[in-house]
């Protein structure tokens, strides 16, 4: 008898702490989404807006290396599939609306993400990580040599256009709303990814890959889903950046850029789903203020010097090591 | 009470008047942002060096235009058009920028003259090649002050055509820029009677150049041509240096060199080389009395680039002083009325699709016999006249130009 009280009892405190805990991370999103919903009366909302992007193509790679334990280096082969994707189509076809373009974008990126996967697959860590590589650097050719690509110089003068042949995108505010719902879109989907039955075999498979496949799972297939979504994720804030800046560049394809988006991921906190938005956010202002000053010459050292810091002394990123502060200090 | 009255109107009339005064030159402070490669592959031709010299020219020009002051913002381009992009906005819309000077990536420049197309603000192009710049790309809010492509082609394969060398080899980086300018050079050394024997094609970015500059020499050709820039160009003196190539009687024609770039190889390997520079620091008293001070200033000789940074800022800050204006159109349309003469050009024009047109020189790179000082690197061989040298209005593509073949 008084043992069940107990146990009702213990019931009912675990729940309140649950639900004081759900109350507490409500209203930190609360919190975050008014401050986003805010901040370009304050800062510049082209800057904000490739701050978003990257911080999509982050969470997108993070997908895999955070949550399946896939190293991708190829990623910006997505980035750019889908930009370029949308900016041809954008400016060759005029009556295609902006965001039939970016769906395009999207879908380029994911069917190039499946190709990707099949090759890829089969092998496990370093080897992965160089046929992405490989893989992505072909296709970097094939963006230097292809007509519609402008080569080196690059696509540009991409029409923003009209959303739902509505809304005009010229407009920077509007532009940084469209970009916004885009982004909580993609954060959101791989939260619930993350958070879902699918989502827990990634996770058995990032920990323990013969153990997924003893208990019964087609571990390939599970990882060759994951790099899909996360292909067609990156293609679509290649999309989305395309269309911000209106313009397609080299620079996308680059496997500079595959390097970036992992500084991003480490520094921001791998397997947190904020993690790569702070490090996204972290990364594109430090170039920023970096390109600004007398400190131009020293972008490159710097963002080395901070890499290889996170790496040897904070190794779940600033998002990771704040978590682990408060679990420590303020429960 | 009529005295009141007198006094009021004057009142209101000089203030009418200098509010006009004020409003001619945007918030009364003409801003020049200088945009390029500091960090880069790009940073020795332009860099920091390229703002000392704009620097250079506000001072000269005492820091003042008809009373309104003179600013400088400085970014770095990482050679990256995204990133260029978003400062360039953010100078437009919060900083009010009403030139852009620098620009030196040929995406870059584009992605920015774009941006600038429609505004008030001026774009002046000293750093890029493309000559797509002024033609298909061309807008009415920049101006390419220093070279392009086709001069650089034009000029060093019909010199050396008529000099002699009538069989080609080039060796051509496999993408848009590269293939443009072998398309330039074969068509320029056909017209002249000379022949393209052969070309080899090897991929962006490439280090090791020791099968194609072995073809190259085994082909017996008279001229082996560099279609390509940067990295592969010096990399290709480099190895053509080891195999003697210049030495056993062939000639090396680089289609782009910078005075940076054959500095940094040196006269032993980079001797008898020849090309076409828009400027050379040592041509007249004018040029190196001007890079004496540049010297003293940066601990270097300046490259094209940098001369054209201070000529150009010079020619622009003229014309906002002449117009008491500082809209693009304004200050384009006096820039185009007014022939260039300066430390840079003799005569220059600014046409209607924005390319300054001036005189080009062919030059060949000095053996270590002659060259008295590590900078005394150029003898120029001949001078090509400016019509001559840069693609005729006729053939334009420009938006800009009446009739062209759009």
């Amino acid at each position: 008898m008084s043992n069940s009280d107990n146990q009702t009892e213990l019931q009912k405190t675990m729940l309140g702490q649950l639900k004081a805990s759900q109350r507490k991370k409500m209203i930190f999103n609360l919190v975050v989404l008014a401050l986003l919903i805010l901040a370009p009366a304050v800062i510049y909302a082209t800057f904000l807006m490739k701050i978003l992007c990257f911080a999509l193509f982050a969470v997108a790679f993070n997908l895999l290396l955070g949550f399946t334990g896939l190293l991708s280096f190829g990623h910006a082969a997505f980035l750019a599939a889908g930009g370029y994707t949308t900016g041809y189509l954008l400016s060759s076809y005029s009556g295609l609306t902006t965001e039939m373009g970016i769906i395009a974008g999207t879908a380029a990126a994911t069917v190039l993400g499946l190709l990707f996967a099949i090759v890829a697959i089969r092998r496990q860590g370093i080897y992965f990580a160089m046929i992405t590589l490989a893989l992505a650097q072909l296709l970097y050719f094939v963006f230097v040599q292809a007509p519609f690509t402008g080569g080196e110089d690059g696509l540009h003068g991409v029409p923003r256009g009209h959303l739902f042949g509505l809304i005009d995108l010229e407009n920077n505010v509007a532009m940084y709303y469209f970009v916004l719902a885009v982004f909580l879109g993609g954060y959101l989907l791989v939260q619930r990814i993350v958070n879902s039955p699918y989502g827990q075999v990634l996770n058995a498979i990032k920990q323990n890959e013969p153990r997924a496949v003893s208990l019964g799972y087609n571990v390939d297939r599970y990882k060759i889903i994951a790099f899909v979504i996360s292909a067609g994720l990156a293609g679509l804030a290649g999309s989305m950046k395309t269309v911000v800046f209106q313009l397609a560049s080299l620079n996308d394809a680059h496997w500079h850029m595959s390097g970036e988006v992992i500084l991003m991921t480490l520094l921001g906190g791998t397997g947190t789903l904020l993690g790569p938005v702070v490090g996204a956010t972290f990364v594109v202002n430090l170039e920023y203020q970096l390109s600004q000053g007398p400190l131009g010459d020293w972008v490159d050292p710097i963002l080395g010097a901070i890499f290889v810091i996170t790496v040897i002394a904070f190794r779940s990123g600033i998002v990771g090591e704040v978590q682990k502060f408060v679990k420590k200090n303020l429960n | 009470m009529t005295m009141t009255k007198k006094l009021l109107t004057s009142a209101i009339a000089s203030a009418l008047l200098v509010g006009g005064a004020q409003a001619a030159i945007s918030d009364n402070t003409v801003k020049i942002g200088y945009l390029a490669d500091m960090s880069g592959t790009y940073r020795d031709l332009a860099g920091p060096n390229g703002e000392a010299a704009l620097r250079m020219a506000i001072e000269d020009f005492g820091g003042k235009v008809n009373g309104a002051k003179i600013e400088v913002l400085t970014a770095d381009d990482r050679n990256n058009p995204d990133a260029s992009s978003s400062t360039v906005r953010r100078w437009l819309e919060d900083d009010k920028v009403d030139m852009v000077a620098g620009l030196v990536a040929s995406s870059v420049t584009i992605a920015v003259t774009k941006l600038l197309e429609g505004t008030d603000s001026l774009g002046l192009v000293s750093g890029s090649a493309a000559s797509s710049i002024t033609n298909e790309h061309c807008t009415p809010n920049h101006i390419h002050y220093v070279y392009d492509t086709y001069p650089l082609a034009n000029g060093t394969a019909k010199a050396v055509v008529q000099e002699g060398g009538k069989s080609w080899y080039i060796l051509t980086a496999d993408y848009a820029f590269g293939h443009a300018l072998e398309g330039d050079v074969t068509r320029v050394v056909e017209e002249n009677g000379g022949e393209v024997i052969d070309t080899s094609r090897h991929p962006f970015p490439t280090s090791d150049f020791s099968s194609d500059i072995l073809q190259a020499q085994s082909s017996g050709a008279d001229v082996v041509a560099l279609a390509k820039a940067g990295a592969d160009t010096t990399n290709a003196i480099t190895t053509a240096g080891e195999f003697g190539l210049t030495q056993s009687g062939q000639t090396l024609a680089a289609l782009l060199l910078f005075l940076t770039d054959v500095h940094a190889l040196g006269v032993d390997t980079a001797q008898g080389i020849q090309l076409t520079t828009g400027w050379y620091w040592d041509l007249n008293e004018k040029t190196r009395e001007w890079s004496d001070r540049f010297m003293e200033e940066t601990g270097v000789r300046p490259t094209m680039v940098h001369a054209g940074i201070y000529s150009s800022a010079m020619q622009y800050l003229n014309a906002v002083k002449e117009t008491g204006s500082d809209k693009a159109a304004d200050v384009r349309k006096q820039m185009m009325d007014t022939p260039i003469n300066d430390m840079f050009a003799t005569n220059g024009t600014i046409r209607e699709d924005g390319r300054m047109v001036h005189d080009m020189y062919l030059a060949e790179v000095k053996t270590p016999e002659e060259s008295e000082n590590e900078w005394d690197l150029y003898k120029i061989l001949r001078t090509i006249p400016g019509d001559e040298a840069y693609r005729p209005l006729s053939e334009s593509k420009c938006k800009l130009v009446s009739g062209s073949v759009r």
